[in-house]
């Protein structure tokens, strides 16, 4: 296909605004589909694609549209994971911002319009569900465009549900979106922006070719890690896997490496031919630095290696995850997984539980810490156990928070903000109700319970997003937890010192609920340093007996005893004491709600 | 092997089916007495070679053995070998004088009541027949008869039973002088009908269990008791009365000793073997007329399980168990630490033998310190 026939563009919704139905939509119109099969391919199912023995998910699909070849690039299920998006964005030259006609602008929404403009790519603004009864497709797309700086007329108004408008944006698709720019005639290079892995066919490397062309059983190379492979087999999703003899200039498509290793390959990465060689990869991924780390503990100890192998393979395609083997007095052996944000963590840890089948104990998330001891160097610490008792000075990771709500909510989103060590930094008004506001706080404020507190003070209308801004300086002690005596690593937290006390305390307090009785009494502090800020008992038990035992119940008693036995083996042995897992999150839900 | 020397008889018929019981009992049945009492006998021809020539002990448990007909009852205790200790278990209301001198001339030497409580209140929240004074009448009768080693059996946690109750029901107990008194927390098996009606009120008592226990072992220990297993207690020698008066029968279960089990559902623990007859009236009577064994379930004891069980039972008892013998299924650390801990003592012997026994506040812990030691 001629370049100049190639159009590469992503979707870009809030969840819920529509992205997927109007995926389908795009397929139906194209006739890459036919209704009927319709259900099984939704661009963004998380169902594995099982075509020709091999489990690949779609990540581009390849439609014709009088003429063209559009390329619709999927951007994760999760449209609100900004560093993903992005990825997707670089393979595109245009996006469709698809705002819900009821809702108007979200966050996210902002923060990848952003990202799309940062990208240079050439936004196609469409307001989504204007078939609503209480749709204001005016006032969003008088939104929409004021974001972009566009002219309201140039919003599409579609309902992808009814099927009205899809078609001016396959044209408008075709229209404004710029043909890739690549040369054809120059040695060949491609982006590497999505992977997978297949059992069979080892690694499937998404790839946008950027110059030249690639073809079937060619040698090639993974310019910045120097991986040679052969290219398998080459081609793109239409919307199942088709074959191709080649992928040129402009197009999308994929590329069965055959590697096993998933570490050879990393997304970012350029690929290039061995025959002829590119002399530059082209300019990769911003480096994205995890700020919100947690441990992973499988529930299992046996579980281990299965975990270290699943992490691997998240690794393939998410370059952003980072980790190291952690061991954990009270949990034994897991990692310290590092996140770029929380929405991060809970893809990963559901991932793992979904995909991998594990059973995991995720202790509470903290952020990176600069440190500089006594006449020490800076050093990141990652967890709160690192944090040494003598420290010159700490910093933290700073955000920009960025709100959109009604505004009557105004004063509940600058109170929470306030408690949370916030910084008020600007106001502006997005249409006559809604807000946008920013705020400059400390990531450590929002990674425990900030969003639910955001949703619950305004009755679920806010939208929130935020960008890490750089570390600064805070007052931050660490304060640790001893129970019956010992030290539990995995419980001790960073705080800034005047929320120190008041923490302690009710971590203490939680933690009396949720530890057992046990055969004797139970000593729970909070401490910083040598001085104990907080102390609960749990006070021994007075009674534990099997009542009646005579020459018919013997059996049964003995049962008994074992199922106490092995109540005893689920919990994670502190010193003497018996701690149930469960206890290990107490400080994830010290303002939840208590038993 | 020289065979058993503990005998357990099982008589399940009862007039009434207590809410809270779940021992294998049958209602009336009154014409089907003797043939049960025929079925017995059959078995315990059948397994007679399981017995040792000297038996020790006879137990007839229940349902009421004292609500079986006198003379299937009398003809059954005529049959069954003879024994330093034989006890049998009776609800105070079927004890008239008549049979309890009946009782006495067919050879039994222990009597044990099944009291409860002497509150009417909790009396009836239990469905039991017997009021406070039918209970008092039948232990005079039963000493009138010649009884002087009579068991009262107490229950604590009764629904609606407040600490004041348990504290009098103890004196009252302790004003029959009974040579041995047993003590048991009630225990509500779910989904029976006794739970469905007052499940509520036990849980909501349920934290009060703990003084409720210490309050039975402080009472009885203080009026001369010796609580000599987890919820059983007897008289301490005096100078007039120098007889241990420990219950010899169920002393053999907790030191794991053999035993045969008669009659339905009754089990019977013999050289490494355990099993329990079939607990259908019906199917018994039938095998056994027709001179066979009745079906039976069977649990393989290896030696491993066998020393579980000795440190379980062991454990209950106010005397030291021989570590030695049941090394393999101690976790040694766990003892020293719990030993630290002031639940338990190691004793060394002079034999060499390292001995344990658990300490007052072990004891009240007795489960989950096992827990704790067995590997």
């Amino acid at each position: 296909m001629p370049q100049d026939r190639i159009r590469n563009f992503s979707i870009i919704a809030h969840i819920d605004h529509g992205k997927s139905t109007l995926a389908d939509r795009i397929l139906e119109l194209t006739h890459a589909v036919s209704q009927r099969e319709m259900r099984d391919q939704l661009l963004d199912t998380m169902e594995l694609e099982r075509e020709r023995g091999i489990t690949i998910k779609a990540q581009a699909v390849r439609v014709e549209w009088k003429g063209y070849q559009l390329n619709l690039i999927d951007t994760p299920g999760h449209v609100d994971f900004t560093y993903e998006v992005s990825r997707s964005l670089q393979a595109c030259e245009g996006a469709l911002l698809v705002v819900d006609a009821a809702q108007g602008t979200q966050a996210q929404t902002l923060a990848n319009a952003y990202l799309a403009v940062e990208n240079d790519l050439e936004i196609v603004p469409v307001v989504n569900k204007i078939d609503l009864s209480q749709a204001d497709p005016d006032a969003a797309a008088a939104e929409l465009a004021d974001l972009i700086g566009d002219s309201a007329d140039h919003v599409l108004r579609i309902s992808a549900k009814t099927g009205q408008g899809v078609e001016d944006v396959l044209d408008a698709i075709v229209e404004r979106v710029p043909a890739p720019a690549g040369d054809a005639d120059a040695p060949a290079r491609a982006l590497i922006f999505d992977s997978s892995y297949d059992q069979y066919r080892g690694v499937v490397a998404f790839v946008r070719v950027v110059d030249g062309s690639f073809s079937t059983r060619e040698p090639l190379r993974a310019m910045a890690q120097g991986t040679r492979f052969e290219a398998e087999e080459l081609g793109f999703f239409a919307p199942t896997m088709r074959s191709a003899e080649s992928l040129s200039a402009g197009e999308v498509g994929y590329v069965i490496t055959g590697l096993k290793d998933v570490s050879k390959l990393r997304v970012g990465d350029t690929l290039t031919s061995e025959r002829r060689s590119a002399g530059a990869p082209l300019p990769g991924y911003k480096d994205v630095k995890p700020m919100v780390f947690a441990g992973l503990f499988p529930t299992d100890s046996d579980d281990y290696p299965e975990l270290r192998d699943a992490l691997e393979r998240l690794k393939l395609n998410d370059a952003a995850l980072f980790y190291e083997p952690e061991t954990s007095q009270a949990l034994g052996f897991g990692f310290r997984c590092g996140f770029l944000g929380l929405l991060h963590m809970e893809i990963v840890r559901e991932r793992l539980e979904r995909e991998f089948d594990l059973d995991l104990l995720v202790t509470a998330p903290n952020v990176a810490y600069r440190v500089k001891p006594p006449h020490g160097e800076w050093r990141e610490v990652h967890t709160p156990a690192d944090l040494p008792t003598e420290v010159e000075e700490v910093e933290e990771p700073y955000i920009k928070a960025s709100v959109i709500v009604p505004k009557e909510y105004v004063g509940a989103v600058m109170e929470l903000n306030n408690a949370r060590r916030g910084r008020f930094d600007q106001l502006e008004y997005l249409s006559e109700d809604r807000v946008h506001m920013t705020h400059e706080l400390p990531l450590a404020e929002i990674v425990l319970d900030y969003y639910d507190q955001l949703k619950s003070r305004t009755r679920g209308y806010a939208s929130f997003d935020y960008d890490v801004i750089g570390f600064r300086p805070g007052s931050l002690v660490r304060v640790d937890v001893l129970v019956g005596g010992e030290p539990v690593d995995a419980l001790s937290l960073i705080i800034h010192r005047d929320f120190a006390y008041e923490r302690g305390r009710a971590l203490v307090e939680r933690l009396r609920e949720e530890i057992p009785r046990q055969l004797f009494d139970v000593a729970i502090q909070a401490a910083i340093g040598s001085r104990i800020i907080a102390r609960e008992t749990v006070k021994a038990k007075r009674k534990d007996v099997l009542a009646k035992c005579y020459g018919g119940d013997i059996t049964r008693k003995r049962k008994l005893i074992e199922r106490q036995k092995k109540g005893k083996k689920r919990m994670k042995q502190v010193g003497m004491v018996e701690v149930p897992q469960e206890a290990f999150l107490a400080v994830l839900n010290l303002n939840g709600e208590r038993k | 092997m020289t065979g058993a020397r503990h005998l357990y008889v099982h008589l399940p018929f009862c007039a009434h089916r207590c809410g809270y019981c779940d021992f294998v009992t049958l209602v009336g049945r009154t014409g089907q007495h003797g043939a049960y009492v025929d079925a017995l006998l059959s078995e315990l021809e059948l397994e007679r070679e399981l017995l040792s020539p000297d038996v020790e002990t006879v137990f007839l448990g229940g349902g009421t053995p004292t609500f079986t007909e006198t003379a299937a009852l009398c003809r059954l205790l005529r049959a069954l070998p003879s024994a330093e200790e034989v006890t049998v278990e009776a609800n105070p209301e079927t004890v008239t004088p008549h049979l309890a001198r009946l009782l006495r001339d067919c050879g039994v030497t222990r009597m044990s009541l099944g009291v409860q409580t002497f509150r009417p209140h909790l009396l009836a929240v239990l469905e039991r027949v017997a009021q406070p004074d039918t209970v008092r009448r039948a232990v005079y009768r039963l000493r009138d008869a010649g009884f002087d080693n009579i068991s009262l059996d107490l229950i604590y946690g009764i629904p609606g039973q407040s600490a004041a109750d348990l504290e009098a029901d103890l004196d009252d107990a302790l004003r029959l002088a009974p040579e041995h008194v047993s003590c048991y927390e009630l225990e509500a098996k779910p989904g029976t009908r006794f739970t469905h009606a007052h499940g509520d009120e036990l849980a909501r008592q349920a934290d009060a269990m703990e003084s409720y226990f210490e309050s039975v072992v402080a009472h009885l220990t203080a009026a001369g008791y010796r609580w000599y297993e987890t919820a059983n207690f007897c008289r301490l020698p005096t100078p007039l009365d120098a007889r241990d008066l420990r219950s010899r029968h169920n002393l053999a279960y907790w030191r794991g000793r053999d035993y045969l089990g008669l009659g339905i559902g009754a089990v019977s623990t013999i050289d490494s073997r355990r099993w329990r007859n079939t607990p259908r009236l019906g199917a018994y009577v039938d095998a056994l007329a027709r001179g066979e064994r009745p079906q039976r379930e069977l649990e393989p004891l290896p030696p491993a399980v066998q020393r579980q069980e000795r440190v379980l039972l062991g454990l209950r008892l106010d005397e030291p168990l021989d570590l030695e013998s049941v090394a393999q299924a101690v976790d040694v650390p766990s003892l020293e630490r719990l030993a630290g801990l002031g639940l338990a003592d190691v004793i060394a012997a002079a034999d060499g033998h390292r001995r344990v026994r658990l300490t007052e506040r072990g004891r009240m812990l007795g489960g989950g310190v096992t827990a704790e030691i067995l590997v």
